[in-house]
């Protein structure tokens, strides 16, 4: 038997699909390589209002607004983002809204970049610390599914929730 | 070199008199409040469930209300806030600039200083300009504010011109009494959502 590679297409899609069958309506973040792809989707979706940030805290803020609002929100950020997030965490917890993360790992699997390191090591404590549920996927192809269980645990059992998808996935890394 | 204190005309305007006067033609506008001394301003007009009170996110209140602002967009959506809670998060500023939500208003309350833990001096006292940075974000109107004129002349704006709308009132650092609201967030923010959606559930 000829061993062939299926030609999957990018978990992007699959994740950007859940979205939309989740309902979300505001897509809050600052531009990273790993959810590239991802946030040029959300871009794309003229259901979907994307905002760019000048600073992940903004989309804390912005996402408990959504809610308060009556519509659902995602916040796209890298790990190295999570740090900045801290203190508006205290909104999500205090008011006990609903917030649905993706993260996209940097500083930690095979990073050659140093400067990336302290955060990315940082980054699943930061969240824990902040109260928000963390949910760990290291195979592209439990990403998606990832994603909707975290929505479901978010929207419907009022809680934050991070999916933090692996640098072993992204890739991403080395350049600074 | 401490901070000083650059001259400027004298300031006659009190916070609660402003705050009272602008909310007097809220219309059914939510109002989200920066931390500190604005959550006491906007109660001190009538506890209400559009009000959503903010506290410890310093920096939040703009981002909060421009999530609200989106998500309804038939209405009107005010900040209230001070320049220390403003200066915070800065950057909110560009973000909303670029964003041009129309049903969003900011009227920032600038006494100058930060008034929650003894009136040390803002960036503003030093002369930085928060409607130069608003209308350099793209904010389609702005206004100084320095007197009760002023007020009457921007009501408009403030609550019905499509925006995004930007308004620094210079008021003094005198404050009035703190009221005895809820201070429970999930409370607040439900009784809020409520009011907005019309959904009890959450």
């Amino acid at each position: 038997m000829v061993k062939t590679k299926a030609k999957t297409r990018h978990w992007s899609h699959d994740v950007h699909s859940v979205l939309k069958k989740a309902d979300v309506r505001q897509v809050a973040y600052v531009p990273d390589g790993g959810l590239a792809k991802l946030i040029d989707l959300c871009n794309g979706d003229k259901k979907m209002r994307s905002v760019v940030l000048t600073t992940e805290e903004e989309g804390i803020a912005q996402m408990a607004g959504a809610w308060l609002g009556g519509q659902r929100g995602v916040f796209l950020t890298q790990s190295g983002g999570v740090g900045n997030c801290i203190n508006m965490f205290s909104m999500i917890q205090e008011c006990r809204i609903p917030l649905l993360a993706i993260v996209s790992m940097r500083g930690q699997w095979g990073e050659a970049y140093p400067w990336q390191i302290p955060m990315g090591q940082s980054t699943r404590a930061a969240l824990e610390a902040a109260n928000v549920i963390v949910q760990p996927v290291d195979r592209a192809d439990e990403i998606a599914e990832t994603v909707e269980a975290a929505a479901r645990m978010a929207y419907d059992g009022n809680r934050a929730v991070a999916v933090i998808i692996s640098q072993r996935i992204t890739k991403s890394g080395g350049r600074g | 070199m401490a901070m000083r204190k650059t001259k400027a005309a004298k300031i006659t305007l009190k916070r609660r008199d402003v705050v009272k006067r602008i909310l007097s033609q809220r219309g059914d506008a939510a109002v989200v409040t920066g931390i500190g001394n604005a959550v006491h301003d906007v109660a001190s007009c009538g506890d209400d469930a559009r009000n959503m009170y903010l506290g410890g996110i310093m920096g939040g209140a703009s981002m909060v209300a421009f999530g609200v602002a989106l998500a309804q967009p038939k209405r009107r959506v005010l900040v209230i806030t001070g320049d220390g809670e403003l200066l915070a998060g800065i950057g909110s500023l560009l973000t909303i600039g670029v964003e041009k939500p129309k049903n969003l208003a900011i009227v920032v309350l600038d006494n100058q200083a930060y008034g929650a833990t003894g009136n040390q001096l803002t960036h503003t006292a030093a002369g930085v300009d928060l409607v130069a940075i608003a209308k350099a974000s793209g904010f389609t109107s702005t206004a100084l504010i320095t007197d009760t004129a002023g007020i009457d002349a921007a009501m408009a704006d403030i609550h019905d011109r499509p925006g995004p709308y930007f308004a620094v009132v210079k008021v003094k650092t005198v404050t009035g009494p703190r009221l005895d609201i809820s201070r429970d967030g999930t409370y607040i923010s439900r009784r809020f959502r409520t009011a907005m959606t019309g959904e009890e559930g959450w």
